[in-house]
């Protein structure tokens, strides 16, 4: 039968619709059990292609005939050689184009809401990593909240509404992710905004992000109103968007909060992360739809692919805004953190600009889960 | 080390280095030793996970200049 081709793109509707899939994952065992492609309704059957070299009749059984199958290995290669092999016997099979290195770059736009006075904030859902990126629209400028390193979907982006790329936010040093927001701002000239406390180290001159800023988008004065809130990291930065929007960056999450070690300061930032999620955040409105840089689970998104509740919400739902008893939160921060992201330490050191990897090495760097989180 | 054969997979995408591994070492005797050389990082995991489960023993392995280097003794 026939070989067809899925992009990343497909598979993201696939998340999104809470469809059926059945993922033939041929990658190494290890590598599938750190990190996997995700969807509600997907069954996953892992063999190794180097397993399969002599032919897939071993398998066949174990593959379901009213299912569609997605063959998926690191870069390609692999998921190709099998899917022609599974097409030879008889199945109609598709591989995933560019592998997980295309799953794990893949940025979904999604809209989130209006704004009061015109304008929109689009969430750019980095599905296969976790990862949540923002941006502000509004009377032709935009500002760009926690950007990752694929600028051209960014810039495209924007060209695409028209819009004009003013100012660019990092919440705070990200330590799962490289960031892109210094490549945004040089390329498009915009102020680049980082919290100093975390920026102690960079190699590169920054807008100083304090507690009190406000920057205005477009001439509907759209206000980003920044909140000092440390926790995940010393220098960690909220925002209040249009009165509207709380990107809450590394601190809370929809069924997790952020976890403080991996600065390696677990022990003292606990009562810091403690501050902001019990007393500062619980000032702001429970109206407020809060909007983070990370998800962990795909029970996070909404059916609409967006990953947003309302604060009070949270206050109500999320566990680790429920623990009245102070040791019983630090021993959640704390202790049983799952494992720190894949080589954590050098990405912290490019996002200073201290390192320059080559975009291979990036990539690489890159792979596996965000794991920001503690639930 | 007595290298029966050398195998250079250099600038090859996966899954291209242990499908040629595999054919050299179907032409070794049990008990030699074969080095390869690749450009794959995928090799790091999926050689060493390969030889297990073939039996075969990885003797050596070192990176140098980006090439990653295995010697591989045949079940």
């Amino acid at each position: 039968m026939t070989v067809k081709v899925m992009t990343s793109a497909d598979v993201t509707k696939k998340v999104f619709n809470k469809e059926e899939l059945f993922v033939l994952d041929v990658r190494n065992e290890s590598d599938f059990n750190d990190w996997k492609i995700e969807g509600k309704n997907f069954d996953y059957l892992n063999v190794p292609y180097y397993e399969l070299l002599d032919g897939v009749e071993g398998i066949l059984e174990k593959l379901p005939s009213d299912k569609e199958i997605l063959v998926v290995c690191a870069k390609e290669g692999s998921s190709v050689m099998v899917a022609d092999m599974l097409s030879e016997a008889g199945l109609t099979v598709s591989y995933l184009k560019g592998g997980m290195k295309a799953w794990s770059e893949h940025l979904e736009p999604v809209k989130v809401g209006d704004l009061k006075d015109g304008g929109e904030i689009y969430q750019f859902v980095r599905i296969g990593k976790g990862c949540l990126s923002y941006m502000v629209v509004s009377n032709g400028e935009a500002a760009l909240i926690d950007a990752t390193r694929m600028i051209d979907i960014y810039l495209n982006f924007a060209d695409s509404i028209g819009a004009k790329i003013t100012h660019v936010f990092d919440t705070h040093l990200h330590a799962d992710h490289i960031s892109g927001g210094r490549q945004i701002a040089e390329k498009t000239s915009a102020i680049y905004w980082l919290p100093p406390k975390d920026a102690t180290d960079v190699t590169f001159s920054y807008q100083p992000l304090e507690g009190g800023n406000d920057v205005t988008i477009g001439n509907a004065t759209i206000n980003i109103h920044a909140i000092y809130s440390p926790g995940h990291t010393i220098g960690s930065t909220s925002f209040v968007v249009d009165e509207q929007f709380l990107l809450s960056g590394d601190i809370l999450f929809i069924d997790s909060i952020g976890r403080p070690d991996l600065a390696g300061m677990a022990e003292d930032w606990v009562s810091d992360l403690r501050e902001t999620l019990y007393n500062r955040y619980r000032e702001l409105s429970d109206e407020l739809l809060v909007l983070p840089a990370h998800f962990m689970i795909m029970d996070e998104l909404n059916d609409d692919g967006t990953v947003a509740e309302k604060l009070g919400t949270l206050f109500a739902k999320n566990h680790g805004l429920n623990i009245e008893d102070e040791n019983e939160f630090r021993k959640l921060v704390t202790g049983n953190l799952p494992p720190q992201p894949h080589a954590y330490q050098e990405i912290r050191q490019t996002n200073m600009g201290k390192i320059n990897p080559d975009e291979e090495k990036q990539r690489e760097m890159e792979i596996g889960p965000n794991r920001c989180a503690v639930r | 080390m007595e290298i029966s054969k050398v195998l250079d997979a250099k600038g090859l995408a996966c899954p291209m280095p242990i499908v040629k591994t595999k054919k050299a070492m179907n032409e070794l005797e049990s008990g030699q030793i074969l080095e390869i050389h690749t450009t794959d990082k995928g090799a790091l995991n999926d050689l060493p996970a390969w030889a297990k489960s073939g039996g075969h023993e990885v003797v050596k392995q070192e990176e140098e200049n980006e090439i990653l280097k295995f010697w591989i003794k045949k079940a």
